[in-house]
Formats: structure tokens, sequence, C-alpha cells
């Protein structure tokens, strides 16, 4: 009580403890991650004693055919992944927009499962669904990813139609209606109206799908056949045997890689609100 | 919004690809587990759907009660400590001006963006026998060796495979969950009662019990459903942090699916699982409609 005041009451953030606290929190998010880039830069097979700068691992890793594979993989699967949940999401974010429809409500909350269902469950029913409808587990290389390509996508797309949805939002549909009084086609009112405003949220969407695929672990661990590997398939099994420096220059590609991706994301929402049709 | 029959041909163009995606590629494997649930081993390939519930029956055997309940206690742990780990940090979001604000949000959600497998690979290399942590405790024994206390040789702690290595691998991964629910509580609550709170003569801590903490109630159910559902349904913390014994419910249906090929009694699981997971997704509801009521007087 008679402790001088130095803040005013309600400024806890400017609170030594407060901050300490939350030092400490961000000391336990990031230091993992941290020394882990750290190390990927170690001139040192045993990983933990400083023995100076290289880029050798990375050198490895792009030498390391069995993980360049993996990672090629991943990249295509990401892109496709990307390509269809971007249209899909889209679509769907439209039509629940747009639509009154018997059901509605309940596509509505269905599309909202794949983001809820715990990914080991959605796992599963990928695994047993291609086993069912005998999937050929011995197609030809790009063919070979299809299942890995559709089950991503399913997990995807929600979440783009999710952010579509969010900036349909601000449309002012009254364009949509002079478009069409002005004699265009439902189609080009479409295309040349109402996509040009969903954008922002089609690149959010799409840099989110990118980044659900290159992450996913679980649904990929499922749905691939025997001998399709991706990036994250193979850093588990890597991860399995050992800890080495050439797993943590590996990871770091990929942290910088998302890191990117978010950045872009980001950029895209901030302008995203209602700002030129307010 | 307009009527689908008033525009049946737009209409059918856009709904159709997303719907049939959706029943195709979720609703139909989702049934088949569903179904499959139902069945029994009828042969090493084969699957009948016999509407037996003897798979559900099995979960409730002792060893697997077991680790539905480990799941739950360690979900949970892992849960109220991202809480106590949380909330001074929304307290401090809450208050702060707009830029720090944004700043401490990016620093909270950037590792979520980060991926899983690798966050948890990083947490192995810090707390592996020949870790980060062990070589800075090695090293500090290694000091008061030199200094002349008698310690002899640093035995490396086993940080690793143990249920305390997925409860802080729990906690790691799913911090960022609890973070913005109660944040988005807190920035709603209304000021001017923390303000009279203080006013009256309440210290700090008594109106952060007395008046924040009853207020952001709803906010605090919220994040501990939204952190623990995630938590409980884990597959990579507990299959590369537990040790062998260690299963929780995730890594007990994929050991049906590869190991133990009990295709049904994994399906069951997957569905318990499943129904847990939606229960707690209506509580959230619940909580959240709760939460805007608190916030509208």
């Amino acid at each position: 009580m008679s402790k001088k005041p130095q803040r005013a009451p309600l400024e806890y953030s400017k609170s030594f403890r407060l901050r300490a606290w939350i030092a400490g929190v961000l000391l336990f998010l990031y230091s993992p991650l941290l020394i882990l880039i750290a190390f990927s830069f170690n001139d040192s097979k045993r990983n933990i004693v400083w023995k100076g700068f290289t880029f050798k691992w990375y050198v490895k890793v792009f030498e390391n055919d069995a993980l360049r594979e993996a990672l090629f993989n991943s990249l295509i699967i990401a892109v496709l992944c990307t390509i269809f949940s971007v249209v899909l999401g889209a679509l769907a974010a439209f039509v629940l927009w747009r639509f009154k429809f018997p059901m509605k409500g309940l596509l509505e909350s269905g599309l909202n499962l794949p983001i809820v269902v715990p990914e080991i469950c959605m796992g599963v029913g990928v695994l047993m669904f291609f086993n069912k409808i005998h999937w050929p587990n011995d197609l030809p290389w790009p063919i070979s990813l299809s299942q890995i390509v559709i089950a991503h996508i399913t997990f995807s797309f929600p979440f783009v139609a999710v952010v579509v949805r969010a900036r349909l939002e601000s449309f002012n549909k009254e364009l949509e209606a002079a478009a069409l009084d002005l004699g265009a086609s439902q189609w080009r009112a479409f295309t040349d109206v109402i996509v040009p405003h969903m954008t922002p949220g089609l690149i959010a969407g799409a840099l989110l799908a990118f980044t659900l695929s290159l992450d996913d672990f679980v649904i990929t661990f499922f749905a691939s056949g025997p001998g399709t590997i991706t990036f994250p398939i193979k850093v588990y099994s890597m991860v399995r045997f050992s800890v080495t420096p050439e797993v943590n220059a590996a990871s770091t590609i990929i942290i910088v890689l998302t890191l990117i991706a978010t950045a872009v994301a980001m950029k895209f929402q901030d302008t995203s609100p209602n700002k030129e049709n307010a | 919004m307009q009527n689908w029959f008033e525009n049946k041909r737009f209409f059918w163009a856009t709904m159709l690809a997303p719907t049939v995606w959706f029943l195709a590629f979720f609703v139909a494997p989702m049934a088949l587990v569903w179904a499959y649930s139902f069945g029994e081993n009828a042969g090493p390939v084969n699957i009948a759907i016999t509407g037996t519930f003897g798979n559900y029956a099995k979960a409730f055997r002792p060893e697997i009660i077991q680790v539905l309940s480990d799941s739950v206690v360690l979900a949970f742990i892992a849960t109220l400590i991202c809480l106590v780990l949380a909330f001074p940090v929304a307290i401090a979001m809450t208050f702060a001006d707009d830029k720090t604000k944004s700043w401490l949000l990016l620093l909270i959600m950037l590792p979520f963006w980060t991926n899983l497998l690798i966050r948890t690979y990083a947490l192995i290399a810090m707390m592996r026998t020949e870790g980060f942590i062990n070589f800075s405790f090695a090293f500090f024994h290694n000091i008061a060796v030199s200094l002349g206390f008698n310690l002899g040789d640093y035995v490396p702690m086993e940080l690793l495979y143990n249920k305390s290595a997925i409860v802080i691998g729990l906690v790691y991964v799913h911090l960022p969950f609890m973070v913005l629910p109660l944040y988005a509580a807190l920035d709603k609550l209304d000021r001017s009662l923390i303000e009279a709170s203080l006013d009256l003569g309440a210290g700090h801590m008594t109106t952060m019990w007395k008046i924040v903490v009853p207020l952001a109630l709803p906010g605090i159910a919220a994040g501990l459903v939204i952190t623990f559902i995630p938590a409980m349904g884990a597959y990579l913390t507990p299959d590369l942090l537990g040790g062998p014994n260690d299963l929780m419910i995730a890594t007990l249906i994929e050991r049906q699916f590869k190991r133990a090929n009990d295709w049904p009694f994994g399906s069951a699981l997957s569905f318990i699982l499943m129904y847990v997971t939606l229960i707690f997704f209506a509580l959230r509801t619940f909580f959240e409609a709760r939460g805007g009521k608190v916030s509208a007087h």
C-alpha cells in the first residue's frame, strides 16, 4: 500500500515480476528451437560442444538422396494440396456465404469436423478407406503420392474455407448486384467481382494449406503406401535412431520455409480487413 | 443470401465439388471406421462387420482403462501447467500497448507454426542424456568439483522416455492453445471493475483472485477445453518422448493398426476418442456462449 506507484495501476505489462514470467515462458518456448538451429551450424558430430561454424550439414542434407527425395515429395504434395484446397475451400466458403439451401447447417458444421477431429482418427479413416477401395499401392512415382495428396486436401480445404469465409463477410453484396445489373453473367460477376475481393483470403488460405500439408505427420503416416516417404516421415525415422546435426540442418530448412510462409500469410491478412470497400 | 432454387445452375456449380469431396474423402472414411468398430477379425485380412459391441467392451479391460486414464491424467496435468504459465502472459498482453501486444502474440504463436515433429525433436535434443540440459548441469558439476567439492562423476539425469517427459512435451506444444482464449476473454473484461477494486483498497493479488479470475472464468474454461482436447489425442509427443510402456490413447490406436493388427478394436478406440473430443467441443461452444453474456453486460 505504501509503495510509491511507479506505473499506472493497470499497466501490468510493466510489472517486473510479470516481465520475468514472460521471459521465462519465452525462454521455454524458444530455447530448444534456437539451440537446434544453432547446432545445425556446429562443426562437430557430438553436437553439444561448439567447435566452429560450418555449412557442411546443409551440404550433407542435399547430398542425402533419401532426404532430398523426401523433401521433394513433400513439396510436390504441399503444392498440389494447396491448389486443390484453395479451389474447394473458396467454393465451399462461397456457397455457404451466398446461398440458403436445405441441410446447410449440416454441411456447415460438418465442414468443421476435419478441423476438430483428432489427427489419429482421420489417419485411421484414410488408411481403412484406401484399403477398402483397394487403391493400388504400386503406382508409378508421381501418382503414388495421390493418397497423401487426397488426405491432405481433405483436412486443409476446410481451413481455407474458414479463412475465405471471414474475408467474404466484408464483401459489399451490392457490388455483385451492380455487376449483374450492368449485364454481367453470374459467372462473370463471380470471377471479376467476388474473386478479386476474396484474393487476400485466398492467399492466406493457400499459405495455410501449404504449411498444414508440409507439417503433417500423423495422417501422412497412415495414408502413405509402403514406398512413399515424405519429409516429416523421413525425419521421424531419423529421430527414432539418433539426434544428428544433419537432422538439425534439415529441420532448420523447414523452420525457415514455414516462417516465410507465415510471414507472407500474416502480411496478407493484415491488409485484408475491408479497406477498399468500407 | 439467396435461396438456392433461384439460381440453380450457379448453386450446383459451386456447391457440388466441395460437398462431394467432403462426403467421399471425409464422411465415407469416418463411416467406415465407425462400421468397423462393430466388426471382428474374420481372417488375416478380412473384417466382418457383425454388429458386435465387443470392441467397445474391450476398452473396459483394466490395461486399456489404464491407458485411457493415463491419457486423461497426463493431458490434464499438462493443461493445468499451461494455464498457470499462460495466465500471467495473457494478463500482460491484455494490458499492454498495441505494439507490445501484437509482438507478444506473434512470439507466442510463432512456435505453433513450426512443424510439430521438429519441435518435439528439439525437445529431445535438449533433454537427452547427452543433451543441452545435462551438459549444462555437468558443466556446473565440474566447476563445483574443481572448486574442491567431492561430488564424484556427473551422472546424467534421465529426462526422457518417461511420463514427465510426455507432460513437458505436451505443455511445450500446447501452450499457445491456452494463451489465445485466455487473452480473448481477458480482453473483453470491463476494466472499470478492476479499477474500482483497486480504488476501494484491494491489492493486485486480491483483485486478481476476486475480480479478474471469476469474470474470466468462461475464458479459462474454454482455454482448458481447447488445450485438453488436442493434448489428449496427441500422438507424436507420447510416441517420441514417452517410454515403451507410457502409452496414450493415440499411440494405443496406432498399435492396433500397425503392430497388433486389430483394426476393429482400433476403430472402436478411435471413435471413443472422437466422441470425447466432440463432447468437449460442445462444452467449449457452451462456455463461449456464456462468455459472450458476461462481456455483454
